[in-house]
């Protein structure tokens, strides 16, 4: 066929020829077009990557942003509750799946617990009047100096790369930069950015994210971060071969305090169980894997530890 | 309401349920990206332009809601929809498997793309973890894709898309 004939008109049996000169310059101007369109979008995305990437809280692109976030919020929160009866019949499935066990586990428990808290009672006591007499002075403690803000969870990031959510609470409701966050459960993480009505809170399960911590029983201390397995372990590192950890047992928040620094968490917050302890000769530390108590995956309502006297005083 | 409007709202109600009803849902280690195959089915009815400009949209609503780093999902999502879109305009446009393989294909390439990005940004990302979660999420995005390339095509399907001749030019 020659280069100058369509195929349509080949068909027809048409001798025809088709303006090969006008069809080609309009083909280059899409394409001109289309990659226009795209180097344009990706040099605008690559732009604002490096002045979110760069600026510092407070700065046109985060006030931008958080107007934005502001803005989509009543949207996000409406797509909540829609979702939400579905979402609460899928739980009640879920749960009473697993009734009859955790009625057994939750019994079991309880009977511990009882003892436990009798002999709680009596230590309380003693060390009350221990550290009245010794004028001790400790850092802040849970939940005694913390007001809590309970907030919702509106958003939350997609895919595996960042391990944070978005709450519905913000500067307007009191809280900061660097409060701890918990559910009922435990500890899930710190707020890492704040607007006017909403927080970003990154979990404990991001590789960025490490809490020190220490072993409610033995006392040994280390520092809790992401595990190397699942998405939802945490990892005790950092408790030297000498200390003793135990399967079962409990880790806590060890909320440390210097001259003049302060861990961001408070002491005696609940993480959770230790599931697995290893120790090899060519390690330094033991390898404790951790259970956390909250559910990272199922994350609906917060509640943000907001200092009654303001951090770092 | 014209095809351009009737994409825009798809792609904000895509990214707002993604990021408030998907995001949170794990299934198997892994969670659907409503988002990402909306913008997939929506760059192979309509274009690598259309697809370009619907992922930098969806993408960067999803920075802003999520207060995360601007432009990062608006990047990723931007490649993904021209790339689908320039599939669906030369190899792809008329294959009955072009939905599901262009799916699979971009969720790999936007989670390995994700991975490096972040890497660059010097930001600490586990391979491991983000690597388990590629097949459970494939999985995910290819059941989610037949209702959403329904959606698509009932909503966006246009004369334009597809050009019918309606008249045949002869030049003697």
């Amino acid at each position: 066929m020659p280069r100058n004939r369509t195929a349509r008109t080949a068909v027809l049996g048409v001798n025809v020829r088709r303006p090969a000169a006008g069809q080609s310059t309009s083909r280059s101007g899409t394409a001109l077009r289309r990659r226009v369109v795209v180097g344009v979008l990706v040099v605008l995305s690559l732009a604002l990557l490096t002045l979110s990437f760069r600026e510092t809280n407070g700065g046109p692109v985060t006030t931008v942003q958080n107007a934005g976030a502001a803005a989509l919020r009543p949207f996000e929160v409406a797509a909540t509750r829609v979702a939400r009866p579905f979402h609460d019949a899928y739980s009640w499935f879920d749960g009473l799946l697993h009734a009859r066990s955790d009625q057994k586990k939750l019994r079991a428990e309880n009977e511990q617990l009882r003892q436990l808290l009798l002999q709680n009672q009596f230590a309380a006591n003693e060390a009350k009047q221990l550290k009245a007499l010794l004028a001790f002075k400790e850092g802040p403690t849970f939940p005694g100096d913390f007001n809590p803000i309970a907030a919702s969870v509106i958003s939350r990031p997609a895919g595996a790369f960042a391990q944070a959510i978005v709450v519905s609470a913000g500067t307007a409701d009191g809280v900061e930069v660097n409060a701890p966050v918990v559910t009922g459960d435990g500890l899930i993480g710190l707020v890492t950015r704040v607007t006017g009505h909403a927080s970003r809170v990154t979990l404990l399960t991001d590789q960025e994210s490490a809490v020190s911590a220490l072993d409610a029983k033995t006392d040994a201390a280390g520092v809790v971060g992401h595990g190397s397995g699942l998405a939802s372990t945490l990892e005790l590192d950092r408790v030297t071969k000498d200390k003793r950890v135990l399967v079962g047992d409990t880790i806590v928040t060890a909320g440390w305090r210097s001259a003049k620094l302060s861990s961001l968490y408070p002491k005696g917050i609940p993480i959770g169980t230790v599931t697995s302890v290893g120790q090899t000769d060519t390690d330094l530390y033991k390898q404790v894997q951790v259970q956390p108590f909250a559910d990272f995956s199922s994350l609906d309502a917060v509640i943000v530890l907001v200092r009654k006297t303001g951090p770092g005083r | 309401m014209n095809a351009a409007a009737r994409m825009a709202v798809l792609v904000a109600v895509a990214a707002i349920v993604q990021v408030s009803i998907f995001a949170p849902v794990g299934i198997a280690g892994g969670s659907v990206d409503v988002l990402l195959v909306t913008i997939v089915c929506l760059a192979l009815v309509r274009g690598a332009v259309a697809g370009a400009v619907a992922g930098f949209a969806g993408g960067l609503l999803v920075d802003t809601a999520t207060l995360g780093t601007l432009g990062v999902t608006a990047l990723l999502l931007t490649v993904a929809g021209y790339w689908a879109g320039r599939y669906g305009e030369t190899t792809g446009r008329g294959r009955a498997y072009a939905v599901p393989l262009t799916i699979a294909v971009i969720t790999v390439l936007v989670t390995l793309g994700g991975l490096g990005l972040h890497y660059m940004l010097g930001e600490t990302v586990s391979a491991h973890r983000t690597l388990a979660t590629v097949l459970p999420a494939v999985l995910l995005n290819l059941l989610a894709s037949w209702p959403v390339n329904r959606l698509c095509r009932a909503l966006l399907r246009s004369r334009a898309a597809n050009p019918q001749p309606t008249e045949v030019q002869l030049h003697v």
